[in-house]
């Protein structure tokens, strides 16, 4: 489970984050919704403490960021925004770097690593070096990386950002399978269809402010607008920055 | 540590270290300016200019010297003299000022028309050696023929004297006997003057891929921001690169040790009168003062790399940083300043002015080595620490 309260994040005279709060729960998909620029990839990054809020607490599971920061990012599984790969090593080994920086033991992290090549269907790239990796297959390979420890939280920025209709389609199935397992996923994004497709609870973000909080068909509801679409632009106050 | 335990894992520290080095071995720019081109660099030139340099200086010195003469039939004995020191009189030339500057000749001789009248009247009669002195090229040939002149001079005065019964040490009441104490080896010193320098830009060269790689590219590939989302303090990461570049500089470092051992033997060096000594007592001296400089040299690579924004940017950092080590080798080869006990504790002086020592076969104390070390690690020490409390920083990691 992934706490959020009051979080603000200034950059010189930007207030980036302006006092966001939510919670995403296990067993849940969170979709973090918002125009480009509302402060979604600021609001992740101090949730895997790259960087540290002004202002607020963060708790994953319990456990509060600032205090140990360590013991969080042990309990994330991270897809950033910035998802590069090392290319002069195959995809196996881009796996077995996080799985040992996350202090998997050697005999575990071989079946990890299988598993999760198996399920994200990369078995025929696992062997080849990362240079000149299609943008699918470098999303498969960060999201393995960023798994291999099992961990109970999923973050992910963007998901499905670059990816064609198929590779999509797969790395959907892939989250709903992560739900399934009980664990907690959050993920952003700006386009609505796919939130509206795969959330329990959605979060919608503005200028660095939540806005809405609420399921999918309470947002409709609340907002009197039978379409998710027109819901989220009556939310927002605009439509700039959102994609269908 | 068994694998077969299931138990067994690795450090943080050991997976970044042992990631770096794979992936650094697998990268073909790395390996040839790590392996090659930095480390064999040196050596290669090192032989070159020697080769030139010695061989054009023994040619000088034996070789009959060509020296065109004007007014050749006016001092038949004077020329008599040049050609027992090996000077070949030639064709005069038209315009002697012009084929010195052309370097045409490297020096030309002009006897006056009234060169005998005067000779026989006894007065003071003039030569002209007409030369340029910028060019290098033609000094020993002008310190040639003017010292045969000088010397003929000097005879056909002593022979005038005599003939009047006078002692020829009337004339000269003084003489400067020269008791020159430079050992063979110290004569080497002044050609290999920048040889530390040529260990320093190995290091450097060695390394420099890996540094950049360090910050710069990881953050250019994207890769930095998942790597910190990793449950592993950054110090520690930062300790395991920089244990890679110091294990590609340090290979680096033995690779030109290695070479300059070999090539050392085919320097005739002995052939002027020097003595070189570059084999396995040298090389482990060396290895030993420049140790701290790999720490401190890796440890500055990598945070002026962390200030760019981009790989490209980083080298052109890097390329700047590497000409701050020439200072030490620039000044004690334009100064020689005499050496000082404290300036063996400031890092690149002390090596130099420890390599120097050693090549002049002079040895270096206890002492010595021990201040140079001292004060190097001290200076890596800071430097790693400042670049830890830089890795520190938020924006470090975010790419855009």
């Amino acid at each position: 489970m992934i706490e959020v309260k009051d979080l603000h994040k200034a950059f010189g005279t930007v207030q980036a984050v302006d006092g966001v709060s939510f919670i995403a729960r296990d067993g849940e998909i969170t979709g973090l919704l918002g125009p480009n620029g509302a402060g979604k990839t600021t609001t992740l990054r101090m949730l895997y403490t790259l960087m540290a809020p002004d202002r607020g607490q963060v708790l994953v599971d319990g456990i509060d960021a600032a205090v140990d920061p360590l013991g969080v990012r042990r309990r994330l599984g991270v897809l950033p925004d910035a998802r590069g790969l090392y290319k002069r090593l195959t995809a196996g080994e881009n796996i077995d770097y996080f799985a040992r920086l996350h202090g998997l033991p050697e005999a575990l992290l071989a079946s990890r690593r299988d598993a999760l090549i198996k399920a994200l269907g990369m078995e025929d790239i696992a062997n080849r070096r990362a240079e000149g990796f299609s943008q699918g297959e470098r999303v498969k390979t960060a999201i393995a990386r960023a798994l291999v420890h099992d961990p109970r939280n999923v973050i992910l920025d963007e998901p499905t950002n670059g990816l064609d209709v198929m590779a999509t389609r797969a790395l959907r199935q892939f989250m709903a399978r992560l739900k399934a397992e009980g664990r907690c996923v959050l993920f952003s994004s700006h386009i609505m269809q796919e939130v509206a497709a795969l959330c329990d609870r959605i979060v919608v973000i503005a200028h660095g402010r939540v806005v809405a909080d609420a399921s999918p068909d309470a947002l409709r509801e609340s907002t009197g607008e039978h379409n998710l679409e027109d819901a989220f632009v009556k939310i927002i106050g605009t439509d700039e920055g959102l994609a269908a | 540590m068994s694998a077969a335990s299931g138990k067994a894992r690795r450090s943080a520290f050991l997976t970044v270290f042992l990631k770096e080095v794979k992936e650094n071995l697998r990268d073909r720019r790395t390996l040839t300016s790590a392996f090659l081109t930095g480390p064999l660099l040196g050596p290669i030139l090192l032989v070159l200019l020697l080769n030139v340099t010695l061989n054009r200086e023994l040619d000088k010195a034996e070789k009959p010297l060509p020296v065109p003469v004007i007014g050749a039939q006016y001092a038949p004995n004077l020329l008599d003299a040049l050609k027992a020191g090996g000077v070949v009189p030639g064709a005069p030339v038209a315009d002697p000022e012009r084929a010195v500057r052309k370097q045409d000749a490297d020096v030309v001789l002009r006897i006056a028309a009234d060169y005998g009248k005067a000779w026989r009247k006894g007065e003071p009669v003039q030569v002209e050696l007409i030369y340029d002195s910028s060019q290098r090229d033609a000094n020993t040939a002008v310190e040639r023929v003017s010292q045969l002149i000088e010397a003929y001079a000097r005879q056909q005065g002593a022979m005038r004297l005599v003939a009047r019964g006078l002692s020829p040490s009337t004339a000269w009441p003084l003489h400067v006997a020269r008791r020159d104490q430079a050992t063979p080896q110290s004569r080497a010193v002044l050609m290999f003057a920048m040889l530390p320098y040529f260990f320093v830009i190995t290091i450097f060269m060695g390394g420099m891929y890996l540094a950049i790689d360090l910050t710069a590219g990881e953050r250019e590939r994207q890769s930095l921001e998942p790597l910190f989302a990793n449950p592993v303090p950054r110090w520690k990461i930062f300790a395991g690169k920089l244990a890679a570049i110091c294990t590609f500089s340090t290979a680096s470092l033995l690779i030109t040790l290695l070479a300059f051992a070999v090539v050392g033997r085919f320097i005739p060096a002995e052939k002027i009168g020097m003595e070189l000594d570059l084999g396995l007592h040298f090389g482990s001296c060396v290895l030993l003062l420049m140790l701290p400089l790999v720490l401190l040299l890796g440890a500055l690579q990598s945070m002026v790399a962390a200030f760019a924004k981009s790989y490209r940017e980083a080298q052109t950092y890097l390329s700047l940083l590497m000409l701050v080590p020439i200072i030490p080798s620039l000044v004690l080869a334009i100064l020689p300043i005499k050496a000082q006990a404290w300036m063996y504790a400031v890092p690149l002086l002390g090596q130099n002015l420890g390599i120097m020592q050693l090549l002049r076969g002079d040895g270096i104390s206890g002492q010595q080595i021990g201040l140079c070390l001292a004060g190097s690690l001290a200076a890596a020490l800071l430097a790693v620490l400042a670049t830890i409390q830089l890795y520190r920083s938020e924006r470090l990691a975010i790419s855009a």
